[in-house]
């Protein structure tokens, strides 16, 4: 197993904190993923930021339609898994032309050793796009905190769904012949 | 198990009493029949129709309660579409929002697509669910005094708020409100935020 407690937050988890914190990002929902869990403890141990936990990611679609209807900007985290559960709820988005920045780290696309992960994270990008959602993909960690806050602006300022999508490279996969 | 407790109370007559007093209240709508009842009862900007997004309406209203904590956020939703959202009870009773109201005006069908029962009528009881999330306050209304009763909770009683309203299959008259979505969420946007609303 690999442990959770105690190590520093990654190096990208800290800086797309940060960004978000640039970009006024007020409100933040998550079904968590072990790529996010640095991000997500961050974010619970930051005083101003209002987070809610998610039973099932398309209820952070509507959160963020109502947290931006209400004035406040918001991010919605998750794993690419939970891409295939937000589907119809995008439509709402797209119908009322609202923002919406999505951050999901990848599983599925790179050394995946869990073929149940592949269906779903080789769709992701194509689900995304089919609901309108404008996609990013992430492969270089030196490129992610740039790519966040060009999707952010993106989302609030030309009023737009968008998707980062970090990449299993960045997020780093388990080689599971070393046990 | 089937119910047969008889039901009287008209939707448009409760959806009405609930609005007649909305004061500053901002409602959020669930797809069909609830959004054309608050149509029925009168358009308002503080109005959030949905005629999509079957499932969402609940957390709208969450995202909504916490970007505006100082104003009351009333959700008027179908039996059916609260069963699609089910997971927002459990996650609005974890986030305990002191200013959130769901009230589903309850028919025990899915009257838009052709009056099929739902689970409501078959002993699921969403007020139960609602307790079991830990919202603050839960009722189930089947009689006039029982929404009188009602809704000063909807408005006032620290939330989160769940009311289920038992109401009869009678048809009513359909009421179209706006049906472009960007024209709802501007109109809504500029009623709570004023000119920011165009930032
Ligand atoms: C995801 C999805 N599934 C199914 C439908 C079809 N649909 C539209 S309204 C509705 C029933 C809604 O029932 P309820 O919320 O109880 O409202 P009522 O009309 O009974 O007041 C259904 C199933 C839909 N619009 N979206
Ligand atoms: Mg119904």
């Amino acid at each position: 197993m690999v442990t959770k407690n105690k190590k520093p937050v990654s190096k990208w988890s800290a800086q797309v904190f940060k960004t978000l914190k640039d970009a006024d990002i007020a409100q933040v929902s998550y079904v968590p993923d072990a790529g996010h869990a640095d991000l997500i403890s961050t974010c619970l141990a930051d005083d101003h930021l209002k987070t809610t936990r998610l039973t099932t990611e398309e209820e952070g679609v509507a959160l963020a339609l109502g947290a931006w209807l209400g004035g406040e900007r918001s991010v919605l985290l998750m794993q690419s898994s939970g891409v295939g559960n937000c589907i119809n709820m995008l439509s709402v988005i797209q119908e009322t032309r609202s923002p919406l920045l999505m951050l999901v780290t990848m599983r599925g696309e790179w050394g995946e050793f869990n073929p149940w992960q592949i269906p779903m994270g080789q769709g992701t990008a194509k689900a995304l796009e089919d609901a309108g959602v404008i996609v990013y993909h992430v492969d270089e960690a030196g490129d992610l905190t740039e790519t966040v806050y060009a999707a952010s602006q993106i989302a609030f300022n030309a009023y737009r769904p968008a998707a980062v999508l970090i990449g299993q490279r960045v997020v780093g996969f388990k080689d599971w012949r070393k046990k | 198990m089937k119910s047969n407790r008889r039901i009287t109370l008209n939707r448009r007559d409760v959806v009405s009493n609930i609005l007649r007093d909305r004061g500053d209240a901002l409602i959020v709508t669930g797809l069909g029949s609830t959004t054309w009842d608050a149509a029925a009862a009168g358009d308002h900007p503080n109005n959030f129709y949905l005629w999509g997004g079957m499932g969402g309406a609940a957390m709208t209203a969450l995202g909504l309660a916490r970007a505006q904590p100082k104003r009351r956020i009333i959700v008027l939703t179908g039996d059916g579409e609260m069963l699609m959202g089910l997971g927002s009870l459990a996650t609005i009773g974890a986030a305990a929002p002191l200013n959130l109201a769901i009230c589903v005006i309850d028919n025990q069908r899915y009257g838009e697509t052709g009056m099929q029962e739902t689970h409501t009528g078959h002993g699921v009881d969403l007020a139960a669910m609602a307790a079991g999330a830990g919202f603050a306050e839960t009722q189930t209304v089947w009689s006039k005094q029982g929404i009188e009763g009602a809704i000063p909770h909807l408005y006032e009683t620290d939330g989160p708020v769940f009311v289920d309203v038992k109401v009869n299959t009678d048809r009513v008259p359909m009421v179209l409100p706006l049906r472009d979505g960007t024209a709802i969420r501007g109109r809504f946007r500029e009623a709570v935020l004023g000119a920011r609303a165009f930032d």
